[in-house]
């Protein structure tokens, strides 16, 4: 299955939020494609919201088992959570883990009014009870096979696949 | 003293015992992942959950409240249980004795210890002798190493100069009784600063600090020249033994550093010190409070960059 170039689904995404949007909402996204794939929708959706990111280094529930991160990026939520309706943006929706993850570090924030979730993939294989809001594409792939968005030198998007690193 | 005591069979950091001996690598990583820390402490709960059921024992064999409190900060942070002793240096005459106090915690199922000691090499031995998955920090031994201060100093000089590469470094003050003078030049000379000076009279001096690789100054207005970072040290009054100095009005006449001094330095040079400072003896009120001064950032980078290594060792 051939999935389509990651700016058609920002360009799908990007129609599907612009009608849900409110002057008390705001972007967060997930480092690291999440928060390209932030970048990219503020910017098609022309919007002057505030936006953050987000490193879920810290939140992880993997580390007993595997330890930090090896790059971690610090994480920049400059405007003021509570009361806010969040957007959370991701590049690939898989386990859940990672949203979880990001659920409850921007609570660490303070108390947003709610939290919605826009990925550009959506692969399945989901471990906890999480469903994203806006998805660009639903990916049929196997459970041995990754996909990833990558930045390329010049800036542009393109989606990586192939079998999994262990 | 084995630097491969630090390290896993893989490479990566066991212990943070001195910073001699690590790889640029490792050095590298802390300072990154310190980066990653520093948004923490805006977080409304400034607490993250990464060692949430780890017990970390601050073992402190020699009084040092604010370098206590800086560890029991940033292992709160981390969601950490933290457990402070403070034990008498004099009751602990004994490596047996210490070992045997070690030997008692890790029965109450410690995970890590920061240890602080008058005795230069008092972490190494309990690295040694702990169960394998114990870890162990060095917040100063002697006048061995304070590796964790040497630590958020380089992360100071990264912060507002970018790298280490193109800097010219002098570091002023009582190097013989400084662990921290060994930190600093251990970590800038791995991490390529090209010009590393220290400054100081020939009686603060080791006598060993030619083969350390760094150019030597025996005055201050020289010594500090067209630098872009100063690093102040303490006059450690209380390591003091016999008349090194004639007294502290004489050291601030030569060796304090007064804003006239500071402008020897580039426009643009940072002041550190690793606190806490004698004003009026080796640096200056209104250099200490000035537009150049960077003594306060330094304190909240120490938290990140303990927070840091902590998770760092937790994890590997």
């Amino acid at each position: 299955m051939t999935l389509p170039k990651p700016t058609e689904l920002i360009d799908r995404l990007a129609e599907q939020i612009r009608p849900t949007l409110t002057p008390d909402c705001a972007l967060v996204g997930i480092h690291t494609g999440g928060v390209w794939v932030m970048e990219a929708l503020a910017r098609r959706l022309d919007s002057d919201l505030p936006c953050g990111s987000l490193d879920i280094a810290f939140y992880r529930d993997d580390f007993s088992r595997i330890g930090l991160h090896p790059i971690v990026k610090p994480s920049q939520i400059d405007f003021d959570t509570e009361g806010r309706r969040l957007l959370l943006i991701d590049d690939v929706l898989y386990t859940g883990r990672t949203v979880r993850a990001a659920m409850n570090q921007l609570f660490d924030y303070g108390r947003p009014a709610t939290i919605r979730l826009a990925v550009l993939v959506d692969r399945g294989g989901r471990e906890l009870p999480i469903c994203p809001d806006f998805s660009g594409y639903k990916l049929e792939i196997a459970d041995d096979q990754h996909v990833s968005l990558v930045k390329h030198d010049d800036g542009s998007l393109g989606f990586v696949r192939g079998a999994n690193r262990i | 003293m084995s630097a491969n005591l630090q390290l896993n069979d893989d490479g990566s950091l066991r212990h943070l015992l001195s910073l001699d001996g690590l790889p640029a690598r490792i050095l590298t990583q802390i300072l990154d992942t310190a980066a990653g820390f520093l948004s923490v402490s805006e977080q409304e709960v400034k607490k993250v959950p990464l060692l949430r059921g780890k017990a970390i024992f601050n073992l402190f064999f020699e009084p040092s409240t604010r370098t206590r409190t800086t560890f029991e900060i940033a292992a709160k942070r981390l969601s950490a249980d933290v457990v402070n002793l403070n034990i008498g240096a004099s009751s602990q005459s004994k490596g047996e004795t210490l070992l045997d106090t070690v030997a008692n915690l890790s029965a109450m199922h410690a995970d890590m210890f920061i240890v602080r000691h008058s005795s230069a090499g008092a972490a190494h031995l309990i690295a040694r002798n702990v169960a394998d998955h114990i870890r162990v920090m060095n917040a100063g031994d002697g006048r061995h190493a304070h590796p964790t201060q040497g630590l958020l100093d380089m992360f100071t000089i990264r912060h507002y100069k970018g790298g280490f590469h193109n800097l010219r470094i002098a570091i002023v003050g009582d190097i013989l009784h400084s662990r921290v003078a060994r930190s600093q030049i251990n970590a800038l000379t791995t991490l390529g600063c090209p010009e590393l000076r220290v400054v100081a009279p020939k009686t603060l001096l080791p006598h060993d600090v030619e083969g350390m690789g760094v150019h030597v100054y025996h005055r201050l207005e020289e010594g500090i020249k067209d630098v872009d970072v100063v690093m102040m040290l303490r006059l450690q009054n209380e390591r003091m033994q016999g008349a090194l100095l004639p007294s502290p009005q004489e050291y601030y006449k030569y060796w304090g550093l007064t804003p006239e001094k500071l402008r020897l330095a580039k426009p643009d040079a940072i002041v550190m010190h690793p606190g806490p400072m004698n004003r009026g003896v080796e640096i200056d009120s209104d250099v200490a409070d000035g537009r150049q001064s960077v003594i306060l950032p330094q304190v909240t980078f120490g938290i990140a960059v303990r927070m840091a290594v902590m998770s760092i060792l937790a994890g590997n």
